[in-house]
């Protein structure tokens, strides 16, 4: 009771609610099974598809696995994270 | 035509084998016949906590090469009607068996008893697969730690890669004092994340080491906080809706107290 109170007013976290929170996110990746080149690919296909539209920074593409607050806030939900530096966009890419 | 159920955890040291020495005391206590498997070859114990490890002629290795007949090789428990070891070669590795022949042993003890309980080695490599290969259904036994249930996710993964349909849970070590604290996972908590059904929750129970220290699974002990878990996991097994255990009447005064006016906080 007290230690949901606490956690409540945003003070010390027991311990098991880190625990928990730590299996969460190991589980993610356990579960999903990613191993780098699992990544390797996936940026590889993602930079194939950017570059018929936009000019991209290809050595600065970073891209990885990591956990987010889900929509209705009451819990972790993994997410794939892809921050991708835009040279130019292409003339194709533009409104006309 | 008995069933094979496989006590498996990937972790090692949460309680694998003491389950499984447990629940097969435990189902011939309730008149069934069982057979108790360790298929942890080179670091065989399922012996020892049995008490039976001065009894030991052939092994699971001897009667799969043939060196013996499957009969030979199991070791009557004179204490429980009806329960028997077929324990594992001590120097051997686990590569002396295949999951082939495992499948055969599985086949023929299955004919001669309702139950049979392989007592899996710890690890996902050969000693899991032979474990696993002539199973119908899956325990896994986890304990409330990070690492224990991290495990016992991967193996959940693996079981059903293979086929292993469904398979059930044991939290073993729950201190509810420390749960009621919030500094230990609860059942809710690891439930939650592993999403299987339970089958039982065991009490962190200091007679479980006295009771292998004398070789007498703590089934067979009334007074044992344990031994009462496995009576009732071994309840389920045979399809009865049991129901669980209130840790929480085990606590301190306070505890008492707090779920005498209704308070729970675990």
């Amino acid at each position: 009771m007290l230690q949901q109170l606490l956690s409540k007013l945003g003070r010390k976290r027991s311990s098991k609610d880190v625990a928990k929170e730590r299996l969460k996110l190991v589980l993610i990746h356990d579960r999903a099974n990613v191993s780098p080149q699992f990544l390797e690919m996936v940026k590889g296909e993602i930079i194939k598809v950017i570059r018929n539209y936009m000019e991209i920074d290809e050595e600065a593409l970073d891209i990885q696995l990591t956990k987010t607050a889900s929509e209705e806030g009451d819990g972790v939900v993994p997410a794939l994270i892809a921050n991708i530096p835009i040279k130019s966009v292409k003339n194709a890419g533009r409104s006309f | 035509m008995g069933e094979v159920i496989v006590i498996t955890s990937g972790k090692g040291g949460v309680g694998k084998t003491t389950t499984a020495a447990n629940l097969g005391t435990g189902l011939s206590l309730l008149n069934k016949k069982a057979v108790l498997v360790d298929t942890d070859i080179g670091l065989r114990n399922l012996d020892v906590v049995m008490g039976l490890e001065n009894r030991i002629v052939y092994d699971l290795v001897d009667a799969v090469e043939g060196t013996c007949r499957l009969k030979q090789a199991l070791i009557k428990d004179k204490r429980y009607d009806g329960l028997y070891l077929l324990p594992a070669a001590q120097t051997r590795d686990k590569n002396s068996v295949t999951p082939e022949q495992m499948v055969k042993l599985c086949e023929e003890l299955k004919e001669e008893f309702d139950f049979v309980i392989i007592d899996c080695p710890a690890g996902i490599e050969q000693g899991f697969k032979n474990a696993i290969a002539g199973a119908d259904r899956a325990i896994v036994i986890t304990t409330p730690e990070v690492s224990a249930v991290r495990d016992a996710d991967r193996i959940i993964g693996l079981l059903e890669a293979n086929d292993i349909k469904n398979p059930s849970l044991i939290v073993n070590r729950v201190r509810h004092e420390m749960v009621r604290k919030g500094d230990m996972m609860s059942i809710e908590d690891i439930i939650d994340i592993l999403a299987i059904q339970l089958v039982g929750v065991v009490p962190d129970d200091e007679n479980i080491i006295i009771s292998t220290n004398r070789g007498e699974p703590a089934v067979s002990d009334n007074k044992s906080m344990a031994g009462q878990a496995y009576r009732n996991i071994t309840r389920r097994i045979l399809g009865e809706d049991v129901p669980f255990m209130d840790l929480a009447g085990q606590g301190n005064f306070i505890a008492k107290v707090k779920k005498l006016f209704g308070f729970r906080s675990a």
